[in-house]
């Protein structure tokens, strides 16, 4: 029997937020919904987000699932997570705080909260005109046949969740869970991503550590850290959403760049640019540094 | 809260009669049954009446039960032991359907060069016997099925199988532990080598096992040790499980001729069931069946979560959804019988057994309806939901392998 905690248990017994929200034509307000999953893989789930256009911000979210205890807890929790949040806040949410708001999930279920994410990210899609499904399609290979989970998928919950192992993939988004003959392929892709990760920190670390003991930065120390870092940290992550970016110029402090692909007509391309380009230099390179897109 | 269990193809509640018996053989007779003082040999003399009670239930001679720790050890000793019987054949047929602990023993086997064909089910789990008689050959060393499949309580038609196998000179195992103490058995009407049953699917404990062979029959031991069991089976013997299955053996001997109380049981809960709750269907064929199970798949909504929600009224049921199994595929019995997955993940098997209440059987005829439209209120699937990768969902899944 599955160990859930209390919170699982009560939010499956006692959920929040259930049902569809009705398209009433109300001015200023949109009403979309994201949908993820299907009967064949066991769950799926419909997600339903009621946003107020202006502000750009989620008035009610609702849920209809089609699972397991956990993954209509997730549900369940996701809703109650993104209610009140601009869609750029909500476009943050991880599987991971799913998870945490639930108190935790057993290894076996965590593909119930990445389950959610995605809903919420079709959803988010879908109000925003971009094709998710396209992109993946285009610049991964399906790797999970059964399952029907590409490549670009399979790396992002990787690095997300810094997974280590295939039991723990299949666990997360059930990638190798079927007839297992891509279980060679998502070890290689992990092996990849961890020699990457080493990789890259190390010769950061080294670069730093120079860059700290000795003197300031070079403008070319700079400019080299600054595009290393992009090159090997920051577009996996952005190429496994259909996004990219390129280094344009960096004058002073300031780092200009370009973004492509799916970030480049995402209007949550101010998180992406603050988040996930930004607060990464920032880290690696120089705490003063500041990202702006040209 | 009381447990109401219908949970009995996965395992039993020892009867307290089981219990009372084994339960001098924890305490003061601890003597080896090997040991060449009186001590010792009460103790040998209580096995030998429980072996004289599985053999009565079995229809056997007493030489022809072999103890064992449990149903993989004697089904993996019957593979072997067949395989060896005959070792110049190198063709094993079973059944999609079989318990992992012979499926995977022919996995294993088929990396060892042994051929195997995995016979198919139709959509009530019944297996075509053209389809053995054109698979089996003369080089075919061993037949391998259930009696009856543990998901869906499907009874195959044993002795049909058992003369076709008889016919080619290939041995016939017979995997019987949902059988033994729910339908008659006799091994000396059979075309049947070599039997096995479990004790813990008979009111008797975990731990303990039977293996019959036939009189004969070129048996070689699987474990080898000491001379126990006729130098059949080494090892020191479970005293308390053995007195204990003898004591069910004794017990079910005795309770056969009242099965049809479980099967009226059983029926009221499926009927039940079909006439409270809309799109449910039984999995299985309808006749062909064991007394005390029955398998519903109900549609657009997902087995584990009804597992949950009947534990919260204590009621312990199974399901072959992927959820429960955290194998992530749902299980192989229904994929192979070639159900939609909308049936293949909302199914659930209600197993009964001589302890359940027709009290118990209206407790959840009570509650399941309200467990079913709760679920079903929250999924976004229903018997009208058109669009939605309805075309995908609803095909049916492809056989197992």
């Amino acid at each position: 029997m599955w160990d859930y905690t209390e919170k699982v248990l009560d939010l499956f017994y006692n959920p929040k937020n259930q049902g569809a929200i009705a398209a009433d034509n109300e001015s200023g307000i949109a009403v979309v919904f994201g949908e993820v999953g299907s009967i064949a893989c066991g769950d799926a789930l419909r997600l339903h987000l009621k946003i107020e256009i202006a502000q750009d911000k989620i008035l009610d979210a609702r849920f209809q699932t089609f699972g397991c205890t956990s993954a209509i807890a997730s549900s369940s929790a996701l809703t109650e997570l993104i209610k009140g949040l601009t869609l750029d806040e909500a476009l943050k949410i991880t599987n991971r705080e799913i998870a945490d708001y639930l108190g935790g999930l057993p290894e076996a279920k965590m593909h119930c909260s990445v389950m959610g994410q995605e809903a919420l990210e079709a959803a988010i899609y879908k109000y925003r005109g971009i094709e998710v499904e396209h992109h993946e399609e285009e610049e991964g290979a399906l790797v999970c046949r059964c399952f029907g989970i590409s490549e670009p998928k399979i790396r992002r919950v990787i690095i997300e969740n810094d997974l280590t192992t295939v039991e723990q993939v299949s666990n997360y988004i059930k990638a190798g869970g079927g007839c297992g003959s891509c279980l060679a392929g998502i070890e290689d892709l992990i092996q990849a991503i961890q020699a990457e990760k080493a990789a890259t920190s190390a010769r950061v670390n080294a670069e730093l550590a120079i860059a700290q003991d000795y003197r300031p930065l070079t403008t070319l120390q700079k400019i080299n850290l600054i595009q290393q870092v992009l090159t090997e940290e920051v577009r996996p992550v952005l190429l496994a959403d259909g996004g990219d970016v390129e280094l344009y110029d960096v004058k002073d402090d300031v780092v200009q760049v370009i973004l492509k692909g799916a970030c480049g007509s995402c209007s949550s391309s101010t998180t992406t640019l603050k988040i996930a380009i930004e607060s990464r230099l920032k880290e690696r390179v120089l705490p003063s540094l500041v990202v702006e897109a040209v | 809260m009381t447990v109401i269990y219908l949970d009995n193809n996965a395992t039993t509640k020892v009867d307290p009669a089981v219990i009372d018996a084994m339960l001098p053989y924890l305490s003061e007779y601890y003597g080896n049954p090997s040991s060449m003082h009186t001590f010792g040999g009460q103790v040998g003399k209580a096995i030998r009446d429980a072996r004289s009670h599985i053999a009565q239930l079995l229809g056997a001679e007493e030489s022809e039960i072999i103890f064992t720790s449990c149903g993989t050890e004697s089904n993996n000793t019957a593979i072997r032991t067949a395989l060896a019987a005959q070792p110049d054949r190198r063709h094993i047929i079973t059944t999609q359907v079989e318990h992992p602990c012979v499926l995977n023993v022919c996995k294993q086997l088929e990396k060892q060069g042994y051929t195997v064909t995995y016979l198919s089910v139709d959509w009530q789990g019944q297996i075509d016997l053209l389809e053995l008689e054109a698979a089996i050959t003369g080089n075919t060393a061993l037949v391998t099925t259930m009696y009856a499949n543990n998901e869906t309580g499907v009874v195959f038609p044993i002795e049909q199988i058992g003369a076709i196998a008889k016919a080619a000179g290939a041995t016939f195992h017979v995997d019987a532990v949902q059988v033994a103490g729910k339908l008659p058995l006799s091994m000396k009407d059979s075309t049947i080598d070599l039997l096995t049953i479990s004790g813990h699917k008979l009111h008797a404990p975990k731990g303990i096992g039977v293996l019959y062979v036939r009189r004969g029959f070129r048996f070689r031991a699987f474990l080898l040790g000491g001379h126990q069991e006729r130098g059949r089976r080494a090892g020191t013997e479970n005293v308390p499980g053995i007195i204990g299955l003898g004591k069910a053996a004794e017990i079910a001997n005795f309770e056969l001729k009242y099965m049809h109380r479980e099967t009226r049981l059983r029926d009221r809960l499926e009927q039940g069931l079909l006439s409270r709750i809309a799109d449910c269907e039984i999995n299985g064929h309808p006749t062909q069946r064991l007394p005390n199970t029955t398998n519903i798949g109900f549609k657009y909504i997902e087995g584990e979560a009804i597992l949950f929600s009947l534990n919260q009224y204590g009621i312990c049921a199974s399901s072959g959804s992927a959820c429960t199994s955290g194998s992530l595929e749902p299980s192989h019995v229904l994929r192979a019988m070639g159900l939609p997955y909308t049936i293949l993940h909302g199914s659930i098997r209600f197993s009964l057994s001589r302890f359940t209440t027709e009290a118990e059987v209206d407790r959840v005829l009570e509650v399941m309806p309200g467990i079913v439209n709760r679920l079903r209120e929250l999924s976004p699937f229903t018997s009208d939901s058109a669009g939605w990768l309805q075309e995908r969902d609803m095909t049916i899944a492809g056989a197992a392998t």
